[in-house]
């Protein structure tokens, strides 16, 4: 009986887009104003990241434009905070809200450059493992293993302490950036090399890679063009609780001094400057970074957790 | 059941040395062993003899397996930083870090199991309604936000709790512990939260998870039909079910807590390995590094061990299915 | 003639769902007498399990008893408060389910699981309810039970487990007992001795027994008479041997025909075209109206009312004395 009751609620229109807006993950985020306001705000985070130019009345990292005498200055609705000073200065003169625009780009690009750097390492390597088997399978799933048990969070800080101390001396910014993305990147690619891994032993048997393979066509071509995209599906449910982890993993990192720089903060970053200042009396430096973090990763996770049911093939 | 306990013990070694290598490769390659023990103006001909007194010039094996060695011994070498052996430092900062994994955990378990097991049992309260949010706050702010808001409420705003250090601790031989003195279990109070937080979240939705799942078994509607009472159905059997897989869960995530101490401690200022290690990343002493990654490798070997011992001792159907293949 | 144990009229049982409210029982009545055992036979979906499910009160939301009466030994049950209902359960009716390694908690022994039931539902001490347990235990049949009763489920093998699990059922004495699908899962071999079991446990005790099941076979053997049931309704209900070798409805034709026999010459087995229709698109009139050989106008309108013929109760126009005869081939 109840595999009736199932088939009748599983039975669809035939169409991709009638199966979508018919399923219940489409009835559930219509109903759910909180998923809406979840992507509403993502969307909001990641334009006005890509516009921070644009948006702030100040680029905060230009000394050129800071003056002493707009420091500490508290958000315009108390008596003494100023325009176009919206929420507050720092102690350098510092506008918080451009300060914020131009951290949450670098978090944003922190992030997706990390994903971006894991899942292309994970598939890769899920790719050969899974595809050519054998020594060199093994040899991948030991690593992969040994790097499992330990949190992503302390593999960040090894590899950005050992990068660090290898290329010596002071780095600038943008070379910062590039370490963390290569931390980051480096802790998170197990995820994707082992479902990738998974799912290329199940299709590997399957006869269609074995017409490709008496075709004549080589293994790359083979893994690459065939194989590849009946693995995405499962990839990208990974990347998208990946993209807050790896959010949350570089402001860690940075509030923990060992990532961005002041002079290129990212939202950890200020956090932590803002953290000196806590006892002072000027709350606004911590919070309304923290704020901004804190629903960024909310609204991802969200999104992330609808787009995983989306993604689910036991609601298609 | 020895031999599944010899297997896993060789899967342990084998992590271990493989952590070994790269701490070794670390300490020996990204590091620089003779500036451990000369200062800058120090003239190239010592520098020579230091090389060689160290071994430096050795092949390479040969190092790696006296690094072992000295490691078994622990002995870690010398930190750049303060100049002192890095076991001695270690060793200082350890029952600080276990004591707060330790709270965090209770904490994390305690309220993640209740709020678990109400979640499953009451799906559509309002009540469970406020636990899946929480979880959902708990999953998304970082640890160290929560460190900071926690500290602005209590300490800044209120003044109830402190917002640094462990309060004044007892020291019982090597041993010292906040937990008898008064001002020693305030301090504890906001960092094991913080720590524990995130964990929390995690048991508490697998509990919920696993309840629901052991509420639809077969075994479960054989209870009802049986005409158990609601109580002996939920507590006595859903409840055992589903916490015997939760208990191995978080045995296994110890070994996690102890590493995300290192954010905690940051935030708290709070004098354990966690704040010694970012300490160390912020200024390069590669010794700490390793030591400090060969100690917490042990560390997850030997609780990953314990959990899966546990495990079978635990679950009947795991005692005789390692003796005879079911 | 004494009151059956159980006593089932126009029962209603439906699932809410998104797509609408689907019938998974659409009014079936039915008695069973004391030491009598009921076959209830068709196929997967037709509404088997949840008539057992329904009637020791086990239907859970999105399902729910929207309709008819459900009594035993004379008095209503369906509309009992949840502790009353709870009360029944185990000590009246009891029910066993088709996977004996399933329906065991696998981390408690078989003496808790016993002693537990037995004292849930008697008075008995700790050490009272151990010796009863193991009475029971003897009764199923299971050899030396003093010193297997302190083992765990996954240590008994599968025809012994569904001995455990009607032991289990039988704790507390009940009036009624639902078998749904009992040796489904088991070997062929334990079928039998299975079967002979409740056989002999009916008889010994007089409790009446309700067997779901899908196996003809299995009908034939140990029921004394069988319900056919089709799409959430009884096509035809009667003595066993009288269904079997005469089936009325066409339903059932089609099912005695498609059983495989040493005895018949037929060269193929008989297959019905066509499958039972889904819950959500059954059609109006008879619900077997588009498979049947025999239909005519009157099936595609109008739902058959079970009527008497001899022994069985058929719900068939074919049956119905208001028919024009003449349409009818039968």
């Amino acid at each position: 009986m109840a595999e009736a009751i199932e088939a009748v609620q599983a039975s669809q229109p035939t169409t991709w887009g009638g199966r979508f807006l018919d399923s219940d993950v489409w009835a559930s985020f219509k109903r759910s104003k909180l998923t809406i306001a979840a992507a509403f705000l993502t969307a909001m985070f990641m334009a006005a990241a890509v516009l921070a130019g644009l948006l702030s009345p100040q680029d905060p990292f230009d000394p050129a434009q800071l003056e002493l005498m707009n420091s500490r200055l508290p958000p315009i609705w108390d008596a003494e905070g100023q325009m176009p000073f919206m929420l507050g200065t720092d102690e350098q003169g510092r506008d918080i809200f451009s300060a914020i625009l131009y951290g949450l780009r670098i978090s944003l690009a922190v992030g997706f450059l990390g994903v971006a750097f894991s899942a292309t390492l994970g598939i890769a390597l899920g790719l050969i493992a899974g595809y050519v088997g054998g020594s060199v399978d093994a040899v991948i799933m030991r690593i992969a293993d040994v790097q499992l048990t330990f949190p992503a969070i302390l593999i960040a800080l090894l590899v950005d302490g050992v990068v660090k101390s290898v290329l010596g001396g002071q780095l600038d910014g943008a070379t910062t950036l590039s370490v963390l993305v290569f931390s980051i990147g480096l802790s998170f690619w197990v995820q994707y090399a082992r479902t990738v891994r998974g799912s290329v032993m199940v299709e590997k048997n399957k006869d269609y890679i074995a017409a490709a393979r008496l075709i004549g066509l080589p293994a790359p071509v083979i893994m690459f063009r065939h194989v590849l995209p009946n693995v995405l599906g499962p990839v990208l449910v990974i990347a998208t609780i990946n993209l807050a982890l790896a959010i949350i993993t570089e402001a860690t990192l940075s509030f923990l001094g060992t990532g961005m720089p002041e002079t290129m903060p990212s939202l950890g970053t200020l956090i932590r400057i803002g953290n000196n200042y806590l006892f002072s009396g000027e709350w606004w430096i911590v919070a309304f970074p923290g704020i901004a973090l804190a629903l960024l990763v909310l609204a991802i996770n969200l999104v992330g957790d609808w787009l995983r049911d989306a993604l689910n093939p036991k609601l298609r | 059941m020895f031999a599944f306990i010899i297997r896993r013990a060789l899967q342990a070694i084998g992590v271990l040395l493989a952590v070994g290598i790269i701490s070794f490769a670390m300490f020996r390659f990204a590091g620089d062993p003779v500036n451990q023990i000369v200062s800058l103006d120090t003239p190239a001909a010592e520098r020579e003899q230091v090389r060689r007194s160290l071994g430096l010039d050795d092949p390479v094996p040969v190092q790696f397996a006296r690094y072992l060695v000295q490691a078994a011994q622990g002995n870690f070498g010398i930190s750049y930083q303060f100049r002192q052996p890095v076991s001695d430092l270690l060793a200082e900062r350890m029952p600080a870090t276990l004591e707060l994994a330790i709270c965090a955990t209770l904490f994390a378990t305690g309220f993640g199991v209740l709020m678990g097991v109400y979640s499953g049992l009451k799906r559509d309260s309002a009540l469970a309604k406020l636990f899946q949010t929480i979880s959902l706050i708990g999953i998304s702010l970082p640890t160290f936000l929560i460190g900071i808001l926690l500290i602005y409420l209590f300490s800044v705003t209120l003044g109830w709790l402190p917002s640094f250090g462990r309060g004044d601790t007892v020291r019982l031989g090597w041993w010292t512990t906040g937990l008898l003195t008064v001002s020693g279990l305030k301090a504890l109070i906001m960092p094991s939260v913080t720590l524990g937080l995130f964990q929390m979240t995690l048991i508490m939705r697998l509990v919920r998870a696993e309840m629901l799942e052991v509420l639809r078994t077969d075994y479960i509607k054989f209870a009802r039909a049986r005409g158990l009472t609601t109580r002996a159905v939920h507590f006595r059997h859903a409840l055992k079910n589903t916490l015997v897989p939760v208990i191995t869960v978080v045995g296994l995530q110890f070994g996690s807590v102890i590493a995300f101490a290192i954010i905690t401690e940051t935030v708290f200022q709070w004098p354990g390995m966690g704040l010694l290690f970012v300490q160390a990343v912020q200024n390069v002493d590669i010794p700490i590094m390793a030591a400090y990654l060969m100690l917490v490798a042990l560390i997850f070997v030997v609780i990953n061990l314990a959990v899966d011992i546990l495990y079978t001792i635990v679950d009947p159907r795991l005692r005789t299915s390692i003796r005879q293949p079911a | 003639m004494t009151e059956p144990v159980l006593s089932v009229r126009d029962l209603r049982v439906e699932f809410v769902t998104r797509r609408g409210i689907l019938k998974a029982i659409d009014g079936i009545s039915f008695d069973i007498a004391k030491g009598e055992v009921l076959g209830v036979v068709g196929e997967s979906g037709a509404g088997k399990s949840v008539t057992g499910s329904a009637v020791i009160g086990l239907i859970d939301p999105p399902g729910r008893i929207a309709g008819g009466e459900i009594r035993l030994s004379g008095r209503r049950i369906d509309n009992l408060p949840p502790d009353e209902m709870r009360k029944v359960r185990g000590k009246r009716i009891g029910m066993i389910f088709q996977d004996p390694l399933t329906s065991l908690n696998p981390l408690f022994r078989i003496s808790e699981q016993l002693i537990e039931t037995i004292r849930t539902h008697t008075g008995l001490s700790a050490s009272g309810a151990r010796k009863r347990a193991i009475e029971l235990l003897t009764e199923v049949g299971i050899p030396a039970p003093e010193r297997r009763i302190d083992s765990y489920p996954h240590e008994f093998s599968g025809g012994m487990r569904q001995r455990v699990v009607i032991a289990l059922a039988l704790c507390a004495e009940p009036e009624l007992i639902i078998a749904d699908e009992p040796t489904t899962a088991l070997d062929v071999s334990v079928q039998a001795q299975i079967i002979a079991l409740l056989k002999r446990l009916g008889h010994e005790h007089g409790t009446a027994i309700m067997l779901v099941t899908h196996d003809m076979g299995v009908i034939a053997e140990t029921a004394d008479r069988v319900a056919v049931m089709y799409a959430g309704r009884i096509a035809e209900i009667g003595p066993v041997r009288d269904v079997v070798q005469n089936p009325l409805h066409p339903y059932a034709k089609g099912l005695m025909g498609a059983i495989p026999s040493l005895e018949s010459d037929a060269a193929r087995l008989v297959q019905i075209p066509g499958s039972m229709p889904r819950l959500s698109a059954i059609p109006p009139g008879c619900a077997f109206n588009p498979r049947c050989p025999y239909v005519f106008d009157r099936c595609r309108v109008e739902r058959p009312e079970p009527v008497q013929h001899s022994e069985h109760r058929v719900a068939c126009h074919l049956y119905d004395q208001s028919n024009v005869r003449s349409e009818a081939v039968a």
